[in-house]
């Protein structure tokens, strides 16, 4: 039997040329630009930093027009670029709590200080299509300002662990495991896992994370807090021997407060499931913060049989690009392994047609 | 660094334009982009993990007089990173450096402030005033 192992060149040349064309779509309309990606199409941009593990906005914004708006395409795009660049070194931890907050909510607190702040928020609106949007106008009003409130803004966590009822995190330098550079290994600590998780598919968290709510995990969780905004990045050049700022990049910031009946060890407190992103991606940061507090079942001493408590479970299957690649390949020729399979089940056929035959 | 760093090429470039003529200077090394890993702290305040990275241009140069500056500022702008270095170079001669201080960091610091405060304005904007206030708890 001959299997065709060549062949296509052409094809292939001619859909790639034809993927060009609608990519661009109608010519008679004006062609968009990766700026007007980037500040208009923010939030997929965000996304995709945050799937991508890169956070640079104009590449990303980039790589949603060459993938012609799928974020996870585009996701792909950008780990692939990043593996062309060199790596200079790690930043010092991001400070959060010296955020520089644009929006700032707690659904324990209602008066938290330094107080909740909703930012330019989806939240509260009429999901109600807004067709004032299909024609192009004048730039919207412009957003109305108040007197800013100097008032520091602690984290709530913070102010439930001064009382005792919130386990602290272990204060530590260690050094983190990387992803990027050491395959996964388990059990996989949280350092390892938070790595994970941040650069994580938001729909397939999300979906764990709304299981963990209905039982699949038992979680009883709380929004301790959400902020958004810009910390500064702080980073220590080996030539230079101290510290300098890079610049400020947008994060999210979700700390989940998580009931704990207690165990031999700990006294009955909360606990806290968190999540970081890169950019404005509260969805995502809320559904790792739950994740993350599942996957602490085992430390914590409670039972871990739901899905989202499982590590190899998430932790094998949360990353899109390495989902997409395995799932994606079936597309792929398997000429030679369908013949195989073709012949099996002719085989199994036959003798089971004959053996009902008798 | 901090002040050049969120700096467009343009905006130091217009400043700079202030103190010319400028010295010469030769490129040691790059500009050149890379990456650097930005962590983060497990719940805010516990141990670091690594977020995710982030791109990074670097750049160092040489004056005449021997004098070497450096630079590391986010995003992918080899012009940026090349100036920074620039500015780096000129503010190491204590004689310069309050001329380049005051013509180059403090005006492009005045202009991120009036923008991180504007945008401060508009989050005060969207506080929530509760109509019953209570002591917490």
């Amino acid at each position: 039997m001959y299997v065709a192992t060549k062949g296509g060149e052409q094809a292939i040349g001619a859909a790639h040329a034809w993927l060009a064309e609608t990519r661009r779509g109608d010519a008679a309309l004006p062609e968009l630009s990766v700026a007007q990606i980037e500040e208009q199409l923010g939030l997929a941009v965000d996304r995709v930093m945050a799937e991508g593990s890169c956070h640079d906005r104009g590449l990303a914004a980039l790589a949603v027009k060459q993938a012609k708006g799928d974020l996870i395409e585009a996701a792909f795009l950008l780990r692939a670029y990043r593996t062309t660049l060199p790596r200079f070194g790690a930043t010092a931890p991001l400070d959060t709590g010296a955020m520089r907050i644009r929006r700032r909510i707690s659904a324990t607190y209602k008066d938290l200080p330094g107080g909740q702040v909703l930012g330019p928020t989806f939240d509260y609106t009429h999901r109600l299509l807004d067709f004032s949007l299909t024609a192009a106008g004048l730039p919207p009003e412009a957003a109305s300002q108040a007197e800013p409130d100097t008032a520091p803004t602690p984290r709530v966590t913070e102010l439930l662990a001064r009382e005792g009822l919130m386990q602290r995190e272990q204060p530590s330098e260690a050094e983190p495991g990387d992803l990027t550079r050491e395959p996964l290994r388990f059990p996989a600590d949280r350092a390892v896992r938070l790595q994970a998780l941040a650069r994580g598919d938001e729909g397939f968290l999300l979906g764990l994370g709304y299981s963990t709510q209905r039982g699949y995990g038992n979680a009883h969780p709380f929004v301790g807090e959400i902020r958004v905004g810009d910390v500064a990045v702080c980073f220590t050049p080996p030539e230079l021997g101290f510290e300098i700022e890079l610049g400020d990049i947008g994060v999210t910031e979700c700390q989940m407060v998580n009931q704990f009946k207690g165990s031999r060890t700990e006294p009955p407190q909360f606990t806290r499931g968190y999540g970081l992103v890169f950019g404005h991606g509260e969805r995502k940061a809320m559904a790792m913060a739950l994740v993350d507090r599942g996957l602490r079942a085992a430390e914590l001493g409670e039972e871990a049989d739901a899905p989202a408590q499982q590590q190899e479970f998430v932790l094998y299957h949360c990353d899109n690009v390495e989902a997409t690649g395995f799932v994606e390949h079936l597309k792929l020729p398997h000429y030679v392994d369908f013949q195989s399979d073709l012949e099996n089940v002719r085989t199994m056929r036959e003798s089971a047609m004959k053996a009902a035959a008798e | 660094m901090g002040v050049l760093a969120r700096a467009s090429a343009t905006e130091i470039e217009g400043r700079l334009a202030r103190l010319a003529p400028l010295p010469a200077h030769a490129r040691l090394r790059g500009p050149e982009t890379g990456l650097v890993m930005v962590r983060g702290r497990a719940g805010g305040d516990g141990a670091p993990f690594n977020l995710g990275e982030m791109t990074v241009t670097r750049c160092t140069v040489r004056l005449a007089d021997g004098r070497v500056g450096h630079a590391y500022v986010a995003g992918r702008d080899a012009r940026q990173a090349e100036l920074a270095a620039l500015v780096d170079a000129l503010m190491l001669d204590e004689a310069a450096r309050e001329a380049v201080e005051e013509a180059v960091i403090a005006p492009l610091a005045a202009a991120q402030r009036s923008t991180r405060e504007a945008e401060a304005r508009k989050a005060a904007a969207t506080r929530v005033n509760f109509f019953t206030m209570t002591q917490m708890r």
